[in-house]
C-alpha cells in the first residue's frame, strides 16, 4: 500500500470547535482507514490516554469495516463524538456499531497448566479403558457378523475380499520383499562377524534360517502391513464415516460390518501367511547371498544346509502367527476407522492410533507366542 | 462482447472472454464471455452441469482453463503462473458450498485467518474484536465464534462461512449456492443478509444458485449458462423477453411462477400497506 493512516491530537481548545463542550481535544485521521492501513496505528490508539472530545474523520479518503470498528470502539473508549464522517463511513460505523454490541471469546477457553496436564491423564486413562470395551464390542460384532455369513454363505462379498486381497498382499509384494531381503542380509553379516570369533561361521544358516522363518518374517511383515494396510482402513472408513457413506449403507440395508470390515479382515488374515512366508524366503535369499559374498559358503549350499538345519515346527510356528497378527493389524484398523466422529483432525488421530495399537499388539502377542512354542517342545 | 481486455477497466472487476475449460473430451465451456458490473449482484443460473462452479473456480484461479482470458479487479487470472503471482486474494471473498470451514479451528479463528495471513502487523486484540464483529456481522450470535464448525448447523455454518469471506473487507464477494440446504425462513434471512451487505459495504456478488426467490429478491442482473457459454444476461423482464426455450422453461416453469408470485406478493405488501 502506497498511503498509510494516521492521525493526530490537536489539544483542547475551548472556544473552537462548536462540539468539543467536552473540553477534550481534537484526533483527525487522515489517509485510508481500512484492513491494510490500521495496523500500524492500532497500538498507538489503544494508548491514548489524554481527553480527546471529537475524533474527526473528514481527512479519511477511504474507510472499510475494519476502520470504521477502529474509529467507533475509539469513540466508545474515549467518550468522544464522531465528526466529519462522510455518508459511507456513517453507513459503515452504524453497521459495525449494531454488530458490536455483544462480547464473546474467540478461542475455547483452555484449562491452566497445571490442571491441563492431570486432565489429560486422566482424559487418556478413561479413553484407554473405553477403548478397550471398545474392542471388545467390535470384536463381539464381528463374531456375530461371521456366524450370520456362516448361516447364509451367498452374502459374502467375494469381490471386496478378491479386492482387498490384492491391496494387501499383491501389492505388498515388493516393498516386504525388499525389506526383507534387506534383513537377511544384516542378520547373515552381524551373525557372522560374530560367530567369527568361535570359527563357527556356518551356523549363520541356522541363524538366518530359524530366525526368518521363525520370528523376523512374520513380525517385520505384521508391521508392514499395520502401516501399509491398517493405516488405509483406518483412514478410509473414517473418511466413509465423515461424508456418511457408512449411515448411507446403513439406511440402504447394508451392513457396514459385512460390507466394509469383514472382507478386509479376512484378506488380512488369509495375505498375512503367505506373506510371512515369502518374507522369510526373500530373507532367506539375502542371507545367502550374502553369505555366497563373503562368508564363502555358496548360495545353492546355503539353501540347501537349511533344508537341514530348520525343524519343520519353525515353519508351522511363523504361518500360525500369521493369521493371529493379520486379524490384530485388520480388527485396530477397521475398529479406529469406525470411531471417526467429528471432523478430518479425527481421521489423522485415529489412523495414528490404528497403526500404534496394531504394532503394539502384535509385538506382545509375539512375546507371548515365544515363550509358549518353545514351552510346549517346539524350540 | 468480444471487445479486448487488455485495458482495465474500473467498471467491470470481472471480465471474461473467450473462455475454454474442458475436462477430457468433455467441453465445459466454449468461448465463454462475461462482465459483471462494479456494485451488482450478478446471478448465475444453469442447468446442473452447465460448468457453474467451473466457471467461479476459473475466476478465482482454482482452475487453470484450456484457454481463454480472465481479468478480476484489473488483474489477469489466466496469466499468473501459481498461487503466489494471483495477489488480488485479499481483495475478493468466497463462500464454498459446504462452507469449507477449517474444522480444527473455532468459527472466531476461521475468521481469524485470511487477517493473520495478509495483514500480520495487526494486534491480536484488534483481530479478535475484527473477528467478533464479523461474526455479528454475518447473522451469528457472538457465542458462535467459540464454537467448532462440527458443531454448528448447516445454516450457521453458511454465515460462519460467510464471515470468513467477508474476513478482509473484500470487493468481490463469490458464493456457490449460498443458500442451498436452508430452510425458507434461513434463506430469506441469507437474501436479506447478502443484499444489506452489498448495500453497506458496496460489494460486487457473483452469485451461483438455482434459488429462484434468491434471483427476484436481490439478483441485479442474471447470467444463464448453457450451451456452453453464456447464453443471456440482464435483469428477469429482460430474460424473459428471449425466446430460449431453457429460460422460458426455467422462469415460467411451475417453480419459477410461484417465486414471481411470492415476489410480486411481497412488493405489493408496502405499497397496499402506505396506501391504506
Amino acid at each position: 500500500m502506497a498511503q498509510t493512516a494516521d492521525f493526530t491530537i490537536e489539544p483542547g481548545s475551548t472556544g473552537g470547535d462548536a462540539g468539543s463542550d467536552a473540553g477534550g481535544g481534537n484526533l483527525r485521521f487522515s489517509g485510508p482507514l481500512l484492513v491494510s492501513t490500521v495496523g500500524h496505528i492500532d497500538s498507538r490508539l489503544r494508548h491514548i490516554e489524554e481527553p480527546v472530545g471529537t475524533i474527526d474523520l473528514a481527512g479519511v479518503e477511504r474507510i472499510d469495516t475494519v476502520g470504521a470498528w477502529v474509529a467507533w470502539s475509539l469513540s466508545q473508549r474515549l467518550d468522544a463524538k464522531l465528526t466529519g464522517a462522510s455518508t459511507d463511513a456513517q453507513r459503515l460505523i452504524e453497521a459495525v456499531s449494531r454488530a458490536g454490541t455483544q462480547g464473546g471469546a474467540i478461542e475455547r477457553e483452555r484449562l491452566p497448566w497445571y490442571l491441563r496436564v492431570p486432565a489429560q491423564v486422566g482424559d487418556s486413562v478413561i479413553g484407554m479403558g473405553r477403548g478397550m470395551l471398545g474392542v471388545l464390542g467390535f470384536f463381539g460384532q464381528m463374531v456375530l457378523g461371521t456366524a450370520t455369513l456362516l448361516r447364509h454363505p451367498g452374502q459374502f462379498r467375494m469381490r471386496a475380499l478378491v479386492h482387498q486381497m490384492e491391496l494387501v498382499g499383491v501389492n505388498a509384494l515388493a516393498i516386504v520383499g525388499l525389506m526383507s531381503f534387506l534383513v537377511g542380509i544384516v542378520i547373515a553379516q552381524q551373525g557372522a562377524v560374530q560367530l567369527q570369533q568361535f570359527g563357527a561361521e556356518i551356523y549363520t544358516v541356522n541363524l538366518v534360517g530359524r530366525l526368518t522363518l521363525r520370528e523376523l518374517g512374520i513380525l517385520m511383515t505384521a508391521i508392514m502391513v499395520a502401516g501399509r494396510s491398517g493405516s488405509a482402513f483406518a483412514a478410509q472408513l473414517g473418511t466413509m464415516k465423515l461424508t456418511e457413506e457408512v449411515d448411507a449403507m446403513r439406511t440402504i440395508g447394508v451392513s457396514p460390518m459385512e460390507a466394509l470390515v469383514l472382507p478386509r479382515i479376512a484378506a488380512t488374515m488369509l495375505m498375512m501367511p503367505l506373506l510371512g512366508v515369502y518374507s522369510s524366503v526373500i530373507g532367506i535369499i539375502g542371507g545367502a547371498f550374502l553369505a555366497s559374498l563373503t562368508l564363502g559358503i555358496p548360495f545353492l549350499t546355503f539353501l540347501s544346509r537349511i533344508q537341514e538345519v530348520v525343524p519343520l515346527h519353525d515353519v508351522w510356528v511363523g504361518l500360525l502367527k500369521g493369521p493371529v497378527f493379520g486379524l490384530i493389524v485388520a480388527v485396530s484398523g477397521c475398529y479406529q476407522g469406525m470411531q471417526v466422529r467429528n471432523d478430518a483432525e479425527e481421521v489423522g488421530a485415529r489412523t495414528t492410533g490404528a497403526v500404534v495399537m496394531a504394532i503394539f499388539t502384535v509385538i506382545v502377542l509375539d512375546a507371548f507366542f515365544a515363550v509358549f512354542f518353545t514351552e510346549i517342545g517346539w524350540g | 462482447m468480444s471487445e479486448d481486455i487488455s485495458t482495465p477497466d474500473p467498471q467491470f472487476p470481472i471480465r471474461v472472454r473467450d473462455l475454454v475449460n474442458a475436462f477430457g473430451d468433455q467441453v465445459v465451456h466454449e468461448s465463454l464471455d462475461l462482465d459483471v458490473r462494479k456494485g451488482e449482484i450478478l446471478g448465475v443460473v444453469g442447468g446442473s452441469g452447465t460448468g457453474k462452479s467451473v466457471l467461479m473456480r476459473s475466476i478465482i484461479g482454482l482452475q487453470i482453463p484450456h484457454s481463454g482470458e480472465i481479468e478480476v479487479l484489473g488483474s489477469s487470472i489466466t496469466s499468473a503462473q501459481d498461487d503466489a503471482d494471483i495477489r488480488i486474494r485479499s481483495r475478493w471473498g468466497v463462500l464454498f458450498q459446504g462452507g469449507a470451514l477449517f474444522s480444527t479451528l473455532t468459527v472466531g479463528e476461521n475468521v481469524e485467518v485470511p487477517l493473520r495471513e495478509f495483514y500480520p502487523e495487526i494486534h491480536d486484540t484488534l483481530r479478535h474484536e475484527i473477528a467478533r464483529y464479523k461474526v455479528q456481522l454475518s447473522g451469528l450470535p457472538a457465542e458462535a465464534a467459540s464454537k467448532f464448525p462440527s458443531e454448528l448447523s448447516g445454516g450457521m455454518r453458511k454465515r460462519a462461512g460467510l464471515a470468513r469471506a467477508l474476513s478482509l473487507d473484500p470487493e468481490l464477494l463469490f458464493l456457490d449456492e449460498p443458500t442451498a440446504g436452508l430452510d425458507p425462513i434461513g434463506a430469506a434471512a441469507f437474501d436479506d443478509l447478502i443484499h444489506s451487505l452489498k448495500e453497506t459495504l458496496g460489494l460486487t456478488v457473483f452469485l451461483i444458485t438455482h434459488d429462484l426467490d434468491t434471483l427476484y429478491a436481490i439478483c441485479d442482473r442474471v447470467a444463464v449458462l448453457a450451451d456452453k457459454r453464456v447464453i443471456a444476461i440482464g435483469t428477469i423482464p429482460e430474460l424473459l423477453a428471449t425466446d430460449h426455450p431453457w429460460i422460458q422453461e426455467y422462469f415460467n416453469g411451475p417453480r419459477g411462477r410461484a417465486a414471481l408470485d411470492t415476489h410480486d406478493r411481497a412488493a405489493a405488501a408496502p405499497a397496499t400497506a402506505t396506501a391504506g
